[in-house]
């Protein structure tokens, strides 16, 4: 198992704590020699593109959207200025992989955002970095001082007529911003809301003008892909299934931590890694993908491998790769009502469903958790999540409404058992 | 054409569409209801709200999740269902979603009967909820004396948001806050001050932005509904009035894209007030003896025409309001010309009438209303566009979007909603300004020219440009036609329309300006545009040269002159004053002898002709206040008892009838006779050493007596009170700051100390506060006309001298 750790992003990682952020550390690994030699070949991009496309590496963020599909619907031929966005906004409650990208080998996204702005024919890059990262900011900004001397990011680099800037963006605190067409809102300083589309962002992103935005991960896969090439990376995993992946594991398990495993990976084979389930209790539950995928049984995650198919099988989505683990003696009910809370406090509150509903579904929750809670609740519940669920501009609303229909439909039982004796089945050990 | 054209289906109906249009667009016009909230055909598309949610399919796939109408573009072959299980249960589950935090407080709230959300409530809401929480409470936003607030109502919808970004080009209102807390509002708690503000009552979709005059006054289905004309500027705005009984409770816009699209300008919207103010003029007043007694209608037009015979045809003057419907206006000049008299004039702003000679015959704004929108150069003389012609000023904002260049030469810098190139000059330097730029253009002209500057030669280039591609515009306004040189600017203008191959355009001050050259109510035109054998006086001549008797109409002599000194002089010293008036004022009561009260805007029937020359009739919708009378009506009477010919009309019908007929043929023409000679007249407006040149320019809510009379647009902050607007530099020159109080002294007043005017040693003095404003051209200061405490001062255009009160 763990020569098959760490091969991509975490690249670094068995380098002194210390230092391992750092430029040198990174060449040391091989880095920037993918950047480099495109500064100097000029390779032509559809090339590069394709070696992304047979990797199979999908978007990281959670959507799982091809990445070298993606680049390839840039419009490369048009005049206009182009952006390349990195999206470190990571919120999805359970995620914190792209923090620990930022922390341990933030070069690596540097030269991941440079290959790719190269491929899409974008000069500038933002990096929207999720204003709670101290750290991870602290770290990327070093590293963005570091490149800049080095002569790998600015204007006509190493003698070639190659320009690429890049720039780091802070969020403010809203989980919205994470979605791709909100985020460039708050990067054009407005409010930060999705956009309907189309038009997509690669017909008009960031101030009207194509771009592409991806995820931190995903664009630290890059210099790997190329330097190992697509199909070295697609083996990592499995077909359609390209790759290593991070995973973050938390909840109730012994050692929290990210884990940069191959894709097909048994979920039991990660349980493991984290320490197992804190305290030597069951499995009860797993939310395999971040907060907004629906929750699978313990039983059914057991014999589930973690790629994009398996989970979908499983009933759910690896989404990105947030693996919030539940033991026995959790009330499932007090699991949602804490969710149906995050989502009404991060709707942005432009769609009607999304803003009325997701307030609605929190405060029947609260209800029931407060013994008041009536039989016909738990159609209501069912109900007005479909009722977002499809119906938003943007994901948010399936977001929300994604976790009350599993968990009506896996432990149906517990709310039942709430509002008939209005306590829940499960009391807090 | 025809190729471009798609088929598609709605709802099992085959409908043609261009490719690129909304599902929306394409049901509507097919006459399919889809429930929608945030979708307006005027403003871009939010998608917000989800009640258009219909369910479609493309090629034999249906789209996984039901669509919203308003942002789902149609293709060929598209099929769409909007009343599917699958559309419905989304347009039902949005409907509950707006309900839940919605207050349901119908029986209060000024919408109800007329709300969208209760509309579709009917149609896709349940009658019982299935919502047991707590609902929502928002706090109130103070958006002024027009809009009231009750935000607890709102559905986010952000129509109003967007009309603020994309139709009035000032974000007022904006969302903050997000989820449940999203609220619309000002964030800074500044009242919306803008002169398209109503709009956003009609947008708003519920009760929460509603009429602030009108609420809690009536109910929507007591009202019924009579179709008029805005009674202000020259847009002559399409509007609805809502009745009840006698009186006009509101009024709306009413479609009409040619001229107001679906908009009206504040103005228009709420000066309806005035019709209400306690100073109407009720009945038929007569001064005896120095006492006003009142009479009735026999006694005072018998009191009337003796006033109007006995000075003797030379000696009677006949002065009217520019907002005078053409049927007034026509008999007006009947009676007066039948009388013996041709010294009749609405031109009561303009000081110069030198170049009346060269007039066209049937000036107009030299295009359509809506083709401003599609100009690509525009240079505007002397205009302050937004407070003359609001909805003018919103179409040119529409060309700038599009990328045309608007130009300004004006004697002061305009806060505007667009990007601009604006020439600010003192009034003696906007010929030579204008000579510049034709100069630029390789046509000089003869007489003194500034130096040409980088801002020249790009208004003239650009101005050049959009004229070869038959898009170029010079437009004079209300600023330039108030100008002692008026005539050598117009000249000016002209010579460089022509030289820039653009088109020459008069912004037409009043609802009726162009209506007194069709029905002849000037001393140079007769019905139907010809000329008098010798032209009458005109308004200026008749008051430097005062008559022994005057006839006003619609009036207030103190505000609506270019020179209200010289104005009240003259009218002190006639011997008989005939006003017939829609209010009462101390100014008519001191000069006045006979008052006869006519029927106000809304209150009788008539035509008025709009900027571009359109033709809009009217009916009248109220009852006249008190025991006022039609114009037209007591006109033909006084005719009638005089035995004079055609005077006989039984309506208002007949009376226009006759003006269009004296027209039939008359087409808008702009061009001057003999504009190259003209631009050799003199400029009289070099001021004397060490004075200023007052530009009293007319605040939006002073421009007549209606809206004078209008409270509530009286309280918002675009309601001007007397100031003495200064460049700081000139300020700091004059030894004056912010706040200083002044004394001015302007007109006849001003040189002559002891005399003739010395009987005016006891009029008002005018006082007024220095504001610094670094907009106004070095060498003049802006000091508003037809405001309190203006009706002491001099020519709005003129030179004013200020003297530091207690210095």
């Amino acid at each position: 198992m763990a020569e098959n750790q760490n091969t991509v992003c975490f690249r670094t990682m068995h380098l002194d704590a210390r230092v391992r952020h750092t430029l040198e550390s990174y060449r040391s690994v091989g880095g920037y020699r993918q950047w480099e030699r495109i500064l100097r070949e000029k390779p032509d991009p559809d090339q590069l593109i394709n070696e992304v496309k047979t990797s199979a590496l999908r978007g990281r963020g959670g959507a799982g959207f091809p990445t070298g599909l993606k680049w390839s619907f840039m419009p490369r031929s048009k005049p206009d200025q182009k952006y390349i966005v990195c999206n470190s906004d990571e919120g999805e409650p359970g995620t914190c992989k792209d923090r620990d990208i930022m922390r341990y080998n933030p070069h690596q996204l540097i030269e991941g955002m440079a290959i790719a702005g190269y491929c899409i024919g974008a000069t500038i890059g933002y990096n929207y970095i999720r204003g709670e990262f101290y750290e991870p900011i602290a770290r990327f900004d070093e590293a963005l001082e570091e490149a800049y001397a080095a002569g790998l990011l600015g204007k006509e680099l190493l003698g070639s007529s190659i320009d690429f800037d890049l720039y780091t963006h802070l969020g403010a605190g809203a989980y919205i911003c994470g979605e791709e067409t909100a985020l460039l809102e708050s990067l054009e300083g407005k409010k930060g809301q999705p956009r309907f589309k189309p038009p997509f962002p690669a017909q008009a992103g960031l101030y009207g003008k194509p771009t592409t935005i991806n995820n931190t991960e995903s664009l630290a896969s890059v210099p790997v892909i190329l330097e190992k090439g697509g199909q070295w990376f697609l083996e990592q995993g499995r077909p359609n299934n390209g790759g290593p992946k991070l995973f973050s594991v938390t909840g109730h398990v012994a050692r929290p931590d990210n884990f940069e495993i191959p894709l097909g990976t048994p979920f039991r084979d990660l349980l493991e890694m984290a320490g197992g389930v804190s305290g030597g209790r069951a499995l009860k539950a797993v939310i395999p993908g971040g907060s907004s995928v629906p929750v699978v049984p313990g039983d059914v995650m057991l014999t589930t491998d973690m790629d994009y198919d398996s989970i979908t099988k499983a009933g759910s989505m690896l989404g990105s790769g947030a693996v919030i683990v539940i033991a026995e003696g959790t009330c499932m009910v007090k699991v949602l009502a804490n969710l149906a809370h995050f989502y009404a406090h991060e709707s942005c509150g432009q769609c009607t469903p999304c803003r009325e509903g997701t307030g609605w579904l929190a405060r029947v929750l609260d209800r029931m958790l407060a013994g008041q809670g009536r039989t016909q609740d738990l159609d209501l519940l069912d109900n007005v999540a479909g009722r977002i669920g499809g119906r938003t501009i943007c994901a948010l609303g399936d977001a929300a409404a994604m976790p009350v229909q599993s968990f009506l439909k896996h432990y149906r039982f517990e709310f039942e058992y709430l509002v008939e004796h209005g306590r829940p089945l499960v009391e807090a050990a | 054409m025809s190729d471009d054209k798609i088929t598609l289906e709605i709802d099992g109906r085959l409908c043609t569409a261009v490719p690129g249009e909304m599902i929306i667009a394409v049901a509507d016009r097919e006459g399919i209801a889809i429930p929608r909230f945030c979708y307006h055909e005027k403003l871009s598309i939010a998608a917000n709200c989800r009640m258009c949610l219909v369910e479609a399919e493309q090629g034999g796939r249906p789209f996984p999740k039901p669509v919203p109408a308003c942002a789902t573009p149609v293709n060929d072959g598209m099929k769409v269902l909007t009343r599917s299980k699958k559309a419905l249960d989304a347009q039902r589950g949005t409907m509950e979603f707006l309900l839940i935090n919605h207050p349901l407080d119908c029986p209060i709230c000024d919408q109800g009967g007329e709300c969208e959300l209760q509309d579709v409530s009917m149609g896709y809401g349940e009658d019982v909820s299935r919502f047991s929480e707590r609902k929502r409470v928002v706090k109130d936003e103070d958006l002024g004396p027009l809009i009231a607030t009750e935000m607890t109502r709102c559905i986010h919808c952000t129509r109003c948001v967007r009309f603020g970004a994309e139709i009035a080009g000032l974000r007022e209102l904006g969302a903050t806050g997000r989820g449940e807390d999203m609220r619309i509002g000002t964030f800074v708690e500044r009242t919306v001050a803008h002169e398209l503000s109503g709009n956003i009552i009609d947008l708003c979709p519920v009760g929460a932005l509603t009429s602030k005059p009108y609420r809690f006054t009536a109910r929507a289905w007591e009202l019924t509904s009579e179709e008029s004309i805005a009674p202000h500027d020259s847009v002559g705005s399409n509007l609805r009035l809502h009745i009840r009984g006698s009186q006009v409770m509101r009024v709306h816009p009413r479609d009409n894209e040619a001229v107001n699209e679906c908009w009206i300008s504040d103005r228009d919207r709420f000066s309806y007030e005035g019709l209400s103010s306690p100073e109407r003029l009720t009945e038929p007043l007569l001064k005896r003896n120095g006492q006003w007694q009142t009479v009735d209608w026999q006694e005072a037009l018998h009191a009337a025409l003796e006033a109007l015979q006995a000075p003797g045809p030379d000696q009677l003057g006949c002065l009217i309001s520019p907002t005078a419907t053409l049927e007034e206006q026509y008999l007006l000049q009947r009676l007066v010309r039948t009388l013996g008299s041709d010294h009749i004039d609405t031109r009561l702003r303009q000081q110069d009438f030198r170049g009346d000679a060269a007039d066209p015959t049937f000036p107009w704004l030299g295009l359509p209303i809506a083709e401003l929108e599609q100009q690509q150069g525009v240079l505007l003389i002397g205009s302050d566009l937004r407070q003359e012609q609001p909805l003018l000023a919103h179409r040119l904002r529409m060309a700038a979007l599009d990328g045309a260049t608007i130009a300004l030469l004006n004697p002061y810098a305009l806060a505007l909603n667009h990007a601009s190139l604006q020439l600010v000059a003192a009034p003696p330097a906007l010929a030579s300004e204008l000579r510049a730029l034709s100069q630029v253009l390789g046509k000089p002209v003869q007489g003194a020219t500034v130096e040409i500057s980088d801002r020249h030669r790009q208004i003239a280039t650009a101005l050049q440009a959009a004229g070869k591609a038959g898009q170029g515009l010079v437009l004079l306004g209300a600023l330039a036609e108030a100008d002692p040189d008026y005539s050598l600017i117009r000249a000016l203008a002209a010579a460089l329309a022509e030289t820039a191959e653009c088109r020459l355009g008069f912004l037409a001050a009043a609802a009726n300006s162009i209506g007194s050259r069709l029905a002849g109510s000037l001393p140079h035109r007769l019905p139907g545009g010809a000329a008098p054998k010798r032209p009458g006086l005109d308004a200026q001549a008749m008051l430097t040269d005062p008559r022994q008797g005057y006839l006003l109409w619609g009036l207030e002599p103190d505000r609506d002159f270019a020179d209200p000194s010289l104005a009240m002089a003259a009218l002190r010293s006639a011997k008989q004053v005939v006003a017939c008036s829609h209010f009462k004022s101390a100014a008519l009561d001191e000069v006045a002898d006979v008052l006869l009260p006519i029927s106000a805007f809304a209150e009788t029937a008539g035509t008025f002709v709009n900027a571009e020359g359109r033709w809009q009739r009217f009916q009248g919708a109220v009852a006249p206040a008190g025991d006022a009378r039609p114009g037209w009506k007591v006109l033909r009477v006084l005719g009638t008892m005089l035995e004079f010919d055609g005077f006989g009309q039984n309506n208002a019908r007949e009376v226009h009838d006759e003006v269009a007929h004296a027209c039939s043929g008359l087409a808008p023409d702009n061009r001057l006779s003999d504009a190259r000679a003209l631009t050799a007249i003199t400029e009289r407006s070099a001021p004397s050493a060490g004075a200023l040149t007052r530009i009293g320019n007319l605040p939006i809510y002073a421009s007549d007596a209606l809206v004078r009379h209008a409270p509530a647009l009286q309280r918002t902050p675009l309601a001007e009170s007397l100031a003495v607007y200064l460049h700081p530099q000139q300020a700091a020159d004059l030894g004056l700051t912010e706040g200083d109080q002044v004394r001015l002294i302007q007109g006849a007043g001003s040189h002559s100390g002891s005399g003739s005017v010395g009987d005016n040693a006891a009029a008002k003095e005018a006082r007024a506060p220095v504001v610094l404003d670094d907009r106004i051209a070095l060498g003049c200061t802006r000091i508003p006309a037809g405001v309190d405490g203006s009706e002491a001062l001099g020519p709005i255009i003129g030179p004013v001298r200020i003297e530091k009160i207690g210095a």
